[in-house]
């Protein structure tokens, strides 16, 4: 891939990179399939039930029937909805949470793209899907669906801000915003690993992804039980399973940023077991990651929405600052 | 200054917290309820009108369908009711079989309860651990009466269907494995810091406040009021057990859920006592007349229910139908503080505190 | 009372037999006496039995009550708590107020009072205000409909004393209406509504009276007994 990206433009070149784009694609498709599968599945043996079962092998076809049901549906758009915002919300909400993955290394050589300013590339992009989301509630003519755009767009401005600030307490530490770097300087065994000398970072880190995610706890924009799924509930059929989609690549994007910010990216956990090819350790610490996400949401009720500010800006985002201020001195004494 | 408008929002008919099929026309001003005004009668089937036409023995499976969440509570309102009226002894193995069921019901309808409550504050798995628990005791009823929801077990003078083989071995079996349950759940739920956050100092109301909207059951406990019509005007054979009534303080929707599971586990503890003091044999059936003619008269008896106070107030004429009957139901008495304890709130709160009165649609339209 | 029911009981169930077989043989209600066929001759004498002893149980029971009626009840052990409640109403409210005072036996001998419609929101905020009755708990509102009059029924106690009363209130079926107590009880708000939308019963002082179970365009009182429901079709 590097050196693919040094040569010069030309048609052949962009048919390369379509190419691997699409192989991306699919592979983040296959992702989000085996991700819902699994999550019913976990949810339901945590629940003493047997999550799906019937449909193919062991249930495992079981999300490519659900998809297949909803892009046979009958595609509705209410009367008096808002026509050209209500068919480009679902495409504002998936289109950055696909064009991050851009900028993640999976390996020391599979990487799609090398940005130097990687961590805020992703920052700046997965803003960009609130705004879909508020279009969408705004647009459906439904107040169910504006209060849980509202309320969406209170929550993840105010989660994006400890989010972004609990990694820069890495970017000092690395001295750079480039996600290569920032896993390189981690070799060398678990004790490396970000997420020691930055748990405060790491804990702010992934209450706020959760957060970010619209995952339980923090699910108040499509709290089931109060609003009735919230800002997508005049979504029907392939509209709405994008709005499903972007949260499950969200769920990868994010998992895949948390594996390289805080637990060493390929890195292996100790080093003697380096012959193991690093995209299995990656794969490994993500899929853990991703499994961490589905047991709260098992397991944690939601919190209410002034709770959920409160938290945010009262707890998460001095947590975050304080974490920069220790960062900051222990690199002056240290140095 | 920007121009605010207030919204009016329809919560429900159709809405997954509504317990039922039930409407709330809220005014919404941002997040926050200026004013609620519950709308209901949805449900309505004229069980009052109907009984009319009825024999008493004919109108027991109405009462099953009343608040079909607890339906062996309400028969026993109306059997107790015609019993009195007409001073009717019931057996001894009957009354111990009565007890026993009324006493599982009140630990399956505070399992629905707890299960659907916990949904709508959000978490998902309490849900099906309450329900899987509640199996159980609908397949001892299942054994007993032949009905999963809707028994029709009761009868004037005494029970239907006596208890089969080794049937109270499995009502002392059910008795400890829910205790270790109960432990479970605790450790589970009830300590969760985000869930204490969500229900402490929510829906708070006073006694006085309590008393004079003539509230019932844990919605009357929880605000220091020690009533529990088991203790204070015993009926069936409540007096020979031992066990504790939980009274709150507060009065807000924590002190509610305390003390419905609480309820829980005293339950378990007459279900213990019952068990042992079963009696070997016995009639299942008083000496009743073939048609039930009550004399003239009236009479209201009030039982407790999971919910509050069911009653149930009968006219008699001397003859087999009732001339009139009505039913004091626990959940449309109860649900008249929800507009007073809304105004102020946030549409979160409404959800919780909603939960938090625990009423069943067809108890409140009847 | 047992023996009544045992007797009850013999010649219903023969009379239960006799209506059996005469339903197998596809006949309807009354009995053999109708019957010329010699067949039924059994079936004749049998019912003919059955009436001498429903004839006999009659006799015996006339008999027993006759003998009831020679012995005065005792005096019910709520009597004086009835006395002392009529009392202080006529004391505090009006000596008019109270039209009848009874205790009913059946119930657990609860003292009932008819209270006049006219003095009955002052009798109520009298009840619950009292320093000795402090009935502050409404348990219960009922409209009933008597072919003649209306009466709504409300069963107090007292939280403190534990005490029970029943209170009735009658008013006519051509402009029913009842003073709401409301204001004295909340408790009385959804229960009057039901009431009203039911039987049509107006309560003066209420503040949001309309109707709650059936729809808001519903014509007609449902529990009345003279209800004639509205069907488009007939």
């Amino acid at each position: 891939m590097h050196d693919l990206l040094q040569r010069e433009m030309s048609l052949s070149l962009f048919g390369i990179f379509t190419f691997w784009a699409v192989v991306m694609l699919v592979i983040v498709l296959g992702f989000v399939t085996y991700a819902i599968y699994f999550e019913r599945k976990i949810l339901g043996w945590m629940q003493s039930r047997i999550g799906p079962n019937r449909v193919g092998p062991l249930g495992l076809l079981q999300t490519v029937a659900d998809i297949l049901k909803l892009l046979m549906k009958e595609d509705t758009i209410p009367r008096k909805a808002d026509r050209p915002f209500f068919i480009l919300a679902p495409i504002i909400v998936y289109v950055p949470s696909f064009a991050v993955i851009a900028t993640i290394p999976f390996a020391e050589n599979l990487y799609n793209a090398n940005l130097n300013v990687g961590i805020l590339y992703y920052a700046a992009l997965s803003s960009i899907s609130t705004i879909g989301i508020v279009l969408g509630g705004w647009a459906s003519n439904n107040k169910y669906a504006l209060l849980g755009g509202m309320r969406s767009a209170a929550q993840m401005i105010s989660y994006e801000i400890p989010l972004v600030i609990s990694v820069v307490g890495i970017v000092m530490m690395s001295g750079s915003l480039n996600l290569h770097t920032i896993v390189s300087q981690q070799t060398g065994g678990f004790w490396n690993w970000n997420f020691l000398p930055q748990i405060v970072g790491f804990a702010v880190f992934i209450v706020a992804a959760i957060s970010e995610l619209n995952r339980t706890p923090f699910d108040l924009p499509e709290a089931e039980s109060e609003l009735v799924a919230g800002y997508h509930v005049e979504y029907s059929g392939f509209r709405f399973a994008f709005f499903m989609l972007a949260e499950y690549v969200y769920v990868f994007a994010l998992s895949a940023l948390a594996t390289v910010l805080f637990l060493g990216g390929w890195d292996a956990p100790l080093p003697f077991l380096d012959f193991i090819p690093g995209i299995f350790w990656f794969i490994l610490k993500f899929a853990f990651f991703v499994f961490f996400l589905i047991w709260i949401r098992g397991t944690l009720p939601r919190v209410r929405i002034d709770q959920l500010m409160g938290l945010g800006w009262k707890v998460l985002l001095p947590l975050a600052l304080v974490n920069i201020i220790i960062t900051a001195v222990y690199m002056e004494i240290v140095k | 200054m920007i121009r605010t408008e207030e919204l009016v929002l329809n919560v429900g008919p159709q809405h997954p917290s509504t317990h039922g099929v039930f409407r709330v026309i809220v005014k919404l001003d941002g997040e926050v309820i200026t004013e609620a005004i519950p709308v209901m009668g949805y449900l309505h089937r004229g069980t009052e009108k109907l009984a009319e036409d009825l024999s008493f023995t004919q109108i027991i499976p109405y009462t099953d369908r009343l608040d079909y969440v607890s339906a062996m509570t309400n028969n026993y309102a109306l059997v107790n009711a015609v019993e009195k009226l007409m001073s009717i002894e019931v057996p001894e193995r009957a009354q111990f079989l009565r007890l026993i069921v009324m006493e599982l019901q009140r630990i399956a309808s505070h399992l629905v309860w707890w299960g659907t409550y916990l949904l709508d504050i959000g978490a998902m798995s309490p849900f099906l651990f309450g329900f899987r628990d509640r199996e159980m005791i609908i397949n001892l009823f299942n054994e007993l009466c032949g009905a999963r929801l809707t028994y029709n077990y009761m009868r004037v003078g005494g029970v239907k269907w006596d208890a089969p083989e080794g049937w109270i071995d499995k009502v002392r079996q059910f008795v400890s494995y829910m205790k270790e349950k109960l432990e479970e759940y605790h450790s589970l739920v009830s300590g969760n810091e985000i869930f204490l956050a969500r229900i402490k100092g929510v829906g708070k109301y006073d006694a006085e406040t309590a008393i004079n909207y003539g509230l019932s059951g844990a919605n009357l406990r929880c605000t220091g009021v020690k009533r529990d019509l088991r203790k204070d005007e015993p009926y069936c054979i409540y007096d020979r057990f031992e066990f504790d009534v939980p009274v709150g303080t507060n009065g807000d929707c924590y002190d509610r859920y305390v003390i419905r599971m609480e309820e829980i586990r005293q339950s378990l503890r007459i279900l213990e006592q019952a068990v042992e003091q079963f009696p070997e044999g016995g009639e299942i059936m008083g000496k009743v007349p073939r048609v039930l003619r009550p004399p003239v008269g009236e009479v209201y008896a009030g039982i407790e229910s999971p919910r509050g106070e069911i009653g149930c107030y009968i006219v008699s004429n001397g003859k087999d139908k009732p001339y009139r009957l009505k039913f004091r139901r626990p959940s449309f008495v109860n649900l008249q503080i929800l507009p007073k304890l809304l105004v102020g709130e946030t549409m979160t709160n409404l959800v919780t505190i909603l939960g938090g009165i625990d009423i069943v649609v067809g108890e409140v339209d009847a | 009372m047992s023996e009544e029911n045992k007797e009850q009981k013999a010649p219903e169930a023969a009379s239960e037999t006799t209506e059996q077989t005469s339903a197998q043989t596809g006949e309807g209600s009354t009995p053999a006496t109708e019957k010329k066929v010699p067949d039924n001759t059994d079936r004749e004498a049998k019912a003919q039995r059955a009436a001498e002893a429903r004839a006999r149980a009659a006799a015996a029971r006339a008999k027993k009550a006759g003998e009831d009626n020679n012995e005065p009840k005792p005096p019910s052990p709520k009597q004086p708590l009835l006395d002392r409640l009529v009392q202080l109403i006529k004391e505090n409210v009006s000596e008019a107020a109270v039209e009848e005072a009874a205790i009913n036996e059946l119930d657990g001998h609860l003292p009932t009072v008819v209270v006049k419609n006219e003095y009955w929101f002052q009798c109520a905020q009298f009840l619950r205000d009292s320093e000795e009755l402090r009935l502050n708990y409404l348990r219960n509102v009922s409209g009933v409909d008597y072919e003649t009059h209306m009466e709504v029924v409300y069963h107090l106690q007292s939280l403190d004393t534990k005490q029970n009363y029943c209170v009735k209130v009658r008013t006519n079926r051509e402009q029913p209406s009842v003073p709401s107590v409301t204001p004295v009880w909340a408790t009385a708000n959804w229960n009057e509504r039901e009431i009203y939308d039911l039987f049509g019963i107006d309560f003066p002082g209420h503040p949001d009276l309309r109707r709650i179970m059936m729809p808001d365009d519903w014509v007609g009182h449902p529990l009345r007994k003279d209800y004639v429901p509205f069907d488009p079709e007939v």
